[in-house]
């Protein structure tokens, strides 16, 4: 008996199956595994939910305060101020009549109130993240092992695309202020973090050994004289946090924060053309502000650290 | 002001570089060089038995070029730097045996250190950057302000208290160094290559200010320098290293007039011998008693012109108190040059 050829050529594409599929890990278990995984989250979410909701009360306080204060005050003391701070950290009339241009368009598209929610997210998110990315990247630079495992969850955070980690937020918190801001802080403390610790290690040697020869101790080190000469860097870093919050802002629009970010989300949606990009210029008009206001003030604190004229 | 009681011993002194340096202190010890150390096992023989004592309130100078392991050295007197092997004993106090707190301590009331690039922080004033070793030490802001601006007058820098470093020139950049360390009134004064930066002229002037100061202080100074005419009109007694180890010491007569080695020969080959040999180092028998008198210190340079003044071909060579000791003859000091 000949073997049946279609049989021959079926066995064959059985036999070579495992090479053309890659083998996964049984589609039950992984169900399973998945399932298992989302349901602790949620019975996590139903026991712990109230008291997880009364840690972050006392944020969601001070986010609620922070907007009303920002969003109610009376707009010319906001143009003012915007004003002052730009003459403080440029010393340039040019400046502040750019900051105070571009707030000026921004009011007549109708989009102040957005705005200032905008910028008072923005301005707690990175307040946030100074506070604790500053501390951090002390942490990192001071102790090696520990560092080297930070900056492998900092790449991860780096890398993993925001709308994952809205999710477990979510989950967790719900829809609202504050998962909204811990969305953006995630998002954008990673460069203060990193900046924060190169800006420590690229102090020059010489620099430290006269630290040591006149007989610092670690934090008279740290704080006379590492942290001092790191300052440029940081400031950069700072800089770089502002720019990522401002650009988590619409995608924590989705888990419902209000400002330009939901309009622009709404845009989307609606196919509003025109409110889409005048929405996204506030938000680059709001970029540009707190970027020359930033690095103004970065680049007057470096006024003395420029290469000596001998 | 009291002159420094402080003398450094250096006995036995190794380094080592490299990944294991103890597994081979024994080998170096027992004669292994630094090229087979180097080649054989990858560790790069830093410092190889150095003895050195250095005398109380003198300028020790160390010389050599560059590589040869003068700031290693240096660095083991505040131990910044951790010896392989060896024994450092400073004002009969082992510094090798303080704790981190007593070596702390030891750093700021014992030592105190110029840098080659000045080191200065940029974020602070000068005023601010001369009391920084008093302010890290904790004495209060008005006294070390008052500390502060008296050394600033003393290097010469009255008026420039509340600028900032990249104000100032070079020169002027390390005469706040100086006046920093000057602040901390060590009696240990260690100058890393501290003018080795500047030009000629400043240099020279640096120098000076150095000499006066000294007359005036008596610290202990460490001068590394690879300028021999540095090393010459500033050390009282001289090191020569090569290569991590000691090729000759002694004080700059000893080195302009019984060179060690090739090496040493050929490194005072260029420098002005009549500037820097003493008129008592080539001091032979008196004669005659009618000649022109110079005294035991001169320089040979200003002995040879006032024997030309004088058109004589002898001098008589007095001693501080004016006895004749000995005489000079113009055909000894031309043979010498
Ligand atoms: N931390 C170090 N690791 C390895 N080698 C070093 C280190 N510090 C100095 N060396 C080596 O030791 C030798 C002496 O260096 P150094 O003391 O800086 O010389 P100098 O000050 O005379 O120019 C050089 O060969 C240098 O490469
Ligand atoms: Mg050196």
């Amino acid at each position: 008996m000949f073997p049946d050829p279609l049989e021959h050529a079926a066995n064959a594409g059985e036999r070579m199956d495992w090479l053309l599929k890659f083998p996964q890990l049984d589609p039950d278990w992984l169900l399973t595994a998945k399932r298992a995984i989302d349901g602790s989250l949620k019975a996590l979410t139903r026991s712990y939910g109230q008291s997880i909701e009364d840690f972050f009360y006392p944020l969601l306080q001070v986010l609620i305060f922070f907007e009303n204060v920002m969003a109610n005050a009376p707009w010319p003391l906001i143009v003012i101020a915007a004003g002052a701070l730009a003459w403080f950290a440029s010393r340039r009339w040019a400046e502040v009549a750019g900051v105070v241009a571009t707030l000026a368009v921004i009011g007549l598209l109708g989009l102040w109130v957005d705005s200032m929610k905008t910028i008072s997210l923005v301005l707690s998110a990175t307040i946030f993240s100074v506070a604790i990315g500053i501390p951090l990247g002390i942490v990192m630079n001071r102790y090696r092992r520990l560092g080297a495992g930070m900056k492998g969850a900092l790449d991860v955070m780096q890398t993993m695309p925001p709308f994952v980690y809205l999710i477990p937020v979510v989950m967790l918190l719900g829809i609202g202020r504050v998962p909204g801001f811990i969305a953006v802080v995630i998002y954008a403390v990673p460069p203060i973090i990193r900046l924060t610790d190169l800006g420590i290690r690229l102090v020059d040697k010489e620099m430290l050994e006269a630290a040591d020869a006149f007989g610092c101790s670690p934090s008279q080190k740290l704080w006379k004289v590492q942290m001092p000469l790191a300052i440029p860097t940081v400031m950069a870093g700072i800089n770089q946090t502002i720019m990522m919050a401002l650009g988590m802002v619409v995608i924590a629009s989705m888990i419902g924060v209000q400002g330009l970010g939901l309009n622009v989300l709404q845009a989307i949606a609606n196919q509003y053309f025109t409110q889409g990009i005048f929405n996204g210029f506030a938000i680059v008009g709001i970029a540009i502000i707190f970027d020359r206001i930033s690095q103004a003030y970065g680049r007057r604190l470096q006024k003395h650290r420029g290469a000596s004229h001998d | 002001m009291t002159k420094s009681q402080t003398s450094i011993e250096i006995r036995n002194l190794y380094k080592i570089f490299g990944a294991h340096p103890e597994a081979h202190v024994e080998a170096v010890r027992r004669g292994m060089s630094k090229e087979e150390l180097g080649a054989r096992h990858s560790h790069i023989l830093g410092l190889n038995d150095i003895n050195i004592s250095m005398p109380a309130g003198k300028i020790q100078v160390i010389m050599g070029l560059s590589g040869s392991g003068k700031s290693t050295l240096i660095r083991h007197i505040n131990r910044l730097i951790e010896p392989t092997w060896g024994e450092i004993v400073i004002g009969g106090q082992n510094v090798l045996e303080m704790s981190e707190t007593e070596l702390r301590d030891f750093r700021r009331t014992g030592t105190a250190m110029v840098f080659q690039k000045f080191a200065l922080l940029p974020h602070r004033t000068v005023i601010d950057n001369v009391t920084f070793g008093l302010e890290v030490r904790g004495v209060d802001a008005a006294a070390a302000r008052a500390t502060g601006l008296r050394w600033i007058e003393r290097v010469g820098l009255k008026g420039f208290e509340n600028r900032y470093p990249n104000e100032l020139s070079g020169g002027m950049q390390q005469r706040v160094g100086l006046a920093r360390a000057l602040s901390n009134d060590t009696s240990i004064l260690l100058m890393d290559e501290a003018y080795s930066a500047l030009d000629p002229l400043i240099r020279t002037d640096m120098q000076t200010m150095l000499l006066d100061l000294q007359k005036e202080l008596g610290k202990t100074i460490v001068f590394i320098t690879h300028d021999l005419d540095e090393a010459l009109r500033l050390g009282d007694q001289i090191v020569i290293l090569r290569d991590g180890s000691i090729v000759q010491q002694g004080n700059s007569q000893d080195i302009l007039l019984n060179p060690a080695d090739d090496y040493i020969q050929r490194f005072i080959k260029d420098v002005n011998r009549g500037r820097y040999i003493r008129v008592a180092s080539v001091i032979e028998p008196a004669s005659e008693s009618a000649l022109p008198q110079v005294p035991a210190e001169m320089m040979l340079e200003d002995a040879v012109k006032v024997l030309s003044d004088a058109a004589a071909s002898a001098a008589n060579v007095i001693d501080a108190a004016g006895r004749i000791i000995g005489a000079v003859t113009l055909r000894t000091i031309m043979s010498v040059l």
